[in-house]
């Protein structure tokens, strides 16, 4: 089946089965490989784009749900000002280490700080819980959403 | 420090001589190095036609396998270690920057080529990232490929200015003559290509160091934050297909049968693909592949270990630890020692097959044509992912090109190369280029997983309470004996005691040490990140405990009283007890365990403060570590390092744990192969310790002391003592 999306305010048509999650379609369709696969059961959130500004968990959402919405991806989160901040801090307190699951570290908590600039260490928690990383860069994750928070 | 030693080391100095003896030119060198794509573009396929014209067109200065300067001042290391987020691209780049006289900034980076010749890991003797040994390894030989080229523009400027080379400086990619006139790098290019490469070169006086010891920002990290960072998993090749695997649910078992008419109807499926002990599908995207592969109807003959579990293959260990094992360390006599003792300890512990679970799946992008293979993968041992490929398709190496990428983790499971084997068998059966990646599934119950440890401890106090005999058995399988057989040598494993024989650190009067191997059935066993000492310091730091309880003694002031011969030890063990507040009070229920630790060249104390609910459950708080690396290169890389080792070691902990029933990997995914999260993450202080001894290794000690800070603590707050991980449930009220 053809299917018309929206992403990162381009129009594209894919011809895949209506079940095909969103992931695989940004990854392996349109070769936007910036977004991760992590479990592929919404447990590790690397998979986390955002749906009209939502994050929500790529590698669960069937292609024939997205709709219209407007899907943003981490190759252009740094286009939002939430983004642009959270990619900022990223760097200034080098949260980053091996990297894989930081796109969707950072779609998490870009969603988080456009919608609540102000967190407190609980809603940090609940926004972020669901996103995985192995390296252990947790206390910089948390640093890095402060900064953000303090410099709005 | 040595970790092991393969019989063919290679020394860089005669490495150098040896390349030129044989007229390996610099052509020759660009042409592999081309190979590996340009700059911190890793990912980027580039194709030969391009590599092949760039070689051609290119004159550089390449004194060494690892430093080349162009006339257009770029200046490139060619960089033999894989980034797994150990930051070592940043830190191997300074310690170039750093003798050569540039910027960090000026140095691009460019993937070494598949070859244990030019490429060698100093301490591991072949091309191998892993066992925290990039540091030691490399800090002589890249500062000396960059003082090399230093010292070579000098001489080249120099001589066209007709002075004195020692009246001559480099500065920030200058030299500098003594009247103040200038050459670029770039300018010296072909003057310097033409000089012999000096033998001898004098290193930088560390106290002149500028960029060594410094905070350098990461030079992988910004790709990274955008989505531009390519990992093996993100090789796009045009008219790539796309695979997902089934290996046998039991390892040793084979492929029996497979019905795949339901799959071949499921759109965007082309292939289904047989090997001998797997079965993969190929489609136009992962999606349709998964589908397919769940379509399948696999019969698998399970093999010899159809019936293993975990309980029969601990029933084997505790058997095999009851015989005599092979010495790895004795001082005095235990024997002799053990039966006048006025009071004895016994303990056994046991620590659990784990998992890696890095985020990033095994994957593996693969093009096999008739006269060549292409791989694309991230890889830590990337001249043995070229090899097994030549093996696979009976190609010769110089056909195998391995385009190495970022490593989305690593932590020893990208040590092995059975994924590779694997997708190069399947791509062989594939015409075009193919990336097949494991579901999160297949990649935790087909791991090579952590060993199995079966521990046994007997102590002896005098009737003055003075410990006086030690014994500790360690009964495990033996990874170097698979791995790197040459290692294994007189039957002992020496990364199965590494952390418990030589590196013990407690005066003792008796001693003994042994290490008696038993293989488990059913699974293969391999690198986890802290390798042996994750396990031997567990152990014994438990144990070391249980002695200081059995005397009455204050945790700290007991080791501190066995240390005093190790000023290094006392040093970080004092540092992070006064820092973590040592003997201050805290709520109920709130404890705090210590541990010191002295592993790849580190020296590390960490003091955990753990809270334990009514209810069992264990959440650490807070925990203090100090550092004494010797001579730090990128401090907060360090900090870094410490933090995530520390976290990836609490997961481990708490609720690792790998168990067989029906030779079948019972854990499946995130759910049930638990990992920390942000909201159960502690607080953690760093502290480094700053002096000028040899750099020791940092990517693994972190995760190394923590378990056994944990169950200190968690002895302190309830008087259970953890002898066997996971803690888990251990705690919960009966």
């Amino acid at each position: 089946m053809s299917f018309k999306i929206k992403v990162n305010g381009s129009d594209h048509e894919v011809d895949v089965d209506g079940g095909t999650p969103l992931l695989w379609v940004l990854r392996d369709v349109l070769g936007m490989t910036g977004t991760k696969f992590g479990c592929g059961v919404a447990l590790c959130g690397a998979c986390t784009v955002h749906l009209d500004g939502r994050p929500i968990r790529s590698c669960i959402t069937p292609i024939e749900s997205v709709g219209n919405s407007a899907i943003t991806t981490i190759e252009a989160i740094g286009e939002t000002p939430a983004g642009a901040k959270v990619q900022k801090a990223w760097l200034d307190l080098e949260v980053v280490q091996c990297g894989y699951c930081q796109p969707g570290q950072i779609m998490s908590a870009s969603a988080l700080l456009a919608s609540n600039p102000n967190p407190t260490d609980a809603d940090i928690d609940a926004a972020m819980s669901g996103n995985i990383c192995r390296c252990g860069t947790y206390p910089r994750i948390r640093a890095a959403i402060k900064q953000v928070s303090q410099s709005a | 420090m040595k970790i092991w030693t393969m019989p063919k080391r290679i020394d860089v100095d005669k490495d150098d001589k040896e390349e030129r003896r044989k007229g390996l030119s610099r052509r020759t060198f660009l042409v592999t190095g081309a190979a590996a794509g340009g700059g911190l573009l890793l990912g980027v396929y580039l194709p030969r036609s391009i590599g092949a014209k760039a070689q051609t067109a290119a004159e550089a200065f390449a004194p060494n396998a690892f430093v080349r300067i162009k006339p257009d001042d770029t200046i490139t290391l060619v960089m033999p270690q894989v980034e797994m987020g150990q930051g070592t691209y940043t830190s191997m780049s300074m310690l170039v920057a750093e003798e050569l006289e540039v910027d960090l900034a000026k140095v691009g980076l460019e993937a070494a080529p598949p070859s244990d010749e030019l490429y060698a890991n100093p301490l591991l003797g072949f091309q191998v990232t892993g066992g925290s040994t990039s540091v030691m390894g490399f800090w002589e030989p890249l500062r000396r490929a960059g003082a090399t080229a230093r010292v070579m523009l000098i001489q080249a400027a120099a001589s066209q200015w007709n002075v004195d080379p020692a009246s001559c400086k480099a500065e920030k990619g200058e030299v500098i003559s003594p009247v103040g006139d200038r050459l670029t790098y770039g300018a010296l290019v072909d003057a310097a290509a033409k000089l012999p490469v000096p033998d001898k070169v004098a290193l930088k006086d560390p106290k002149d160091f500028t960029l060594i010891g410094t905070p350098a920002k990461r030079l992988d990290t910004p790709e990274k934050v955008n989505g531009k960072a390519k990992f093996g998993i993100d090789a796009m090749i045009p008219g790539m297909k796309f695979a997902t695997v089934a290996a046998c649910p039991v390892f040793g078992g084979k492929l029996k049968s497979v019905d795949d008419s339901k799959t071949m109807a499921i759109k965007g499926v082309h292939q289904v693909v047989k090997i001998e002990d797997a079965v993969a599908v190929v489609g136009d995207n992962m999606w349709a592949a998964k589908q397919g592969l769940g379509a399948l109807n696999i019969e698998w003959d399970d093999g010899p270990n159809a019936n293993v579990t975990t309980a029969s293959i601990v029933e084997q260990m505790a058997r095999a630890s009851q015989n005599e094992g092979v010495v790895a360390r004795s001082d005095g006599d235990f024997a002799k020692a053990i039966p006048g003792a006025a009071k004895k300890i016994d303990a056994v512990y046991e620590m659990p097959f784990l998992a890696h679970a890095a985020m990033e799946p095994m994957n593996c992008t693969v093009h096999v044509t008739k006269d060549s293979c292409d791989i694309w993968v991230g890889i830590q041992v990337v001249s043995r992912a070229q090899a097994t490929a030549a093996q696979v398709t009976g190609l010769s190496p110089e056909k195998v090109q391995v385009h190495n990428h970022l490593l989305g983790g690593g932590f020893g499971r990208r040590l092995d190369v059975d994924g590779i084997t694997q997708a190069v068998a399947i791509a062989k059966q594939v015409d075009g280029p193919v990336k097949i990646v494991w579901s999160r599934e297949e990649d935790i119950q087909h791991d090579v997983y952590r060993p199995y440890y079966y521990d046994r401890f007997t102590a002896g106090f005098d009737a003055q309470d003075q410990l006086v005999a030690y014994h500790h058995r360690v009964t495990a399988s033996s990874i170097l004996a698979r791995w790197a057989p040459p290692a294994f040598v007189n039957g002992l494993d020496e990364d199965a005691v590494n952390g418990a024989a030589k590196e013990f650190p407690y005066g003792i009067p008796n001693i003994l040490v042994d290490y008696v191997r038993d293989e488990p059935p059913g699974l293969t066993t391999g690198w986890w990140r802290g390798v042996g000492p994750t396990h031997n310091i567990f152990v014994v730091e438990s144990f070391i405990d249980e002695l200081a309880a059995a005397t009455k003694k204050d945790p700290v002031e007991f080791r501190r009283s066995l240390l005093g011969k190790r000023p290094r030890v006392v040093g970080v063990l004092n540092l992070a007890a006064e820092k973590a507040g040592w003997g201050t009070s805290l709520p109920d229920g709130v404890g705090r365990g210590v541990s010191v630790q002295f592993a790849m060249g580190s020296y590390l104390s960490q003091v955990a403060e753990v809270e334990v609910s009514k209810e069992g459950e264990v959440k650490v708080r807070r925990v203090v570590c100090a550092v004494d690396c010797g001579q730090i290169i990128n401090p907060d890389t360090i900090v870094a390092q410490i933090e995530g080792g520390i976290i990836f070691g609490i997961s481990a902990a708490l609720w690792g744990e790998v168990t067989l029933k029906g030779g079948r990997v019972e854990q499946h995914n995130f759910n049930d192969y638990r990992v920390l999260r942000i909201n159960e993450a502690p607080a953690i202080e760093v502290h480094l310790v700053k002096n000028s001894e040899a750099p020791g290794g940092i990517g693994e000690p972190g995760t190394i002391g923590i378990a056994p800070a944990m169950a200190n603590a968690i002895f302190a707050i309830t008087g259970k003592r953890i002898r066997k991980l996971p803690i888990k449930d251990q705690l919960r009220p009966a």
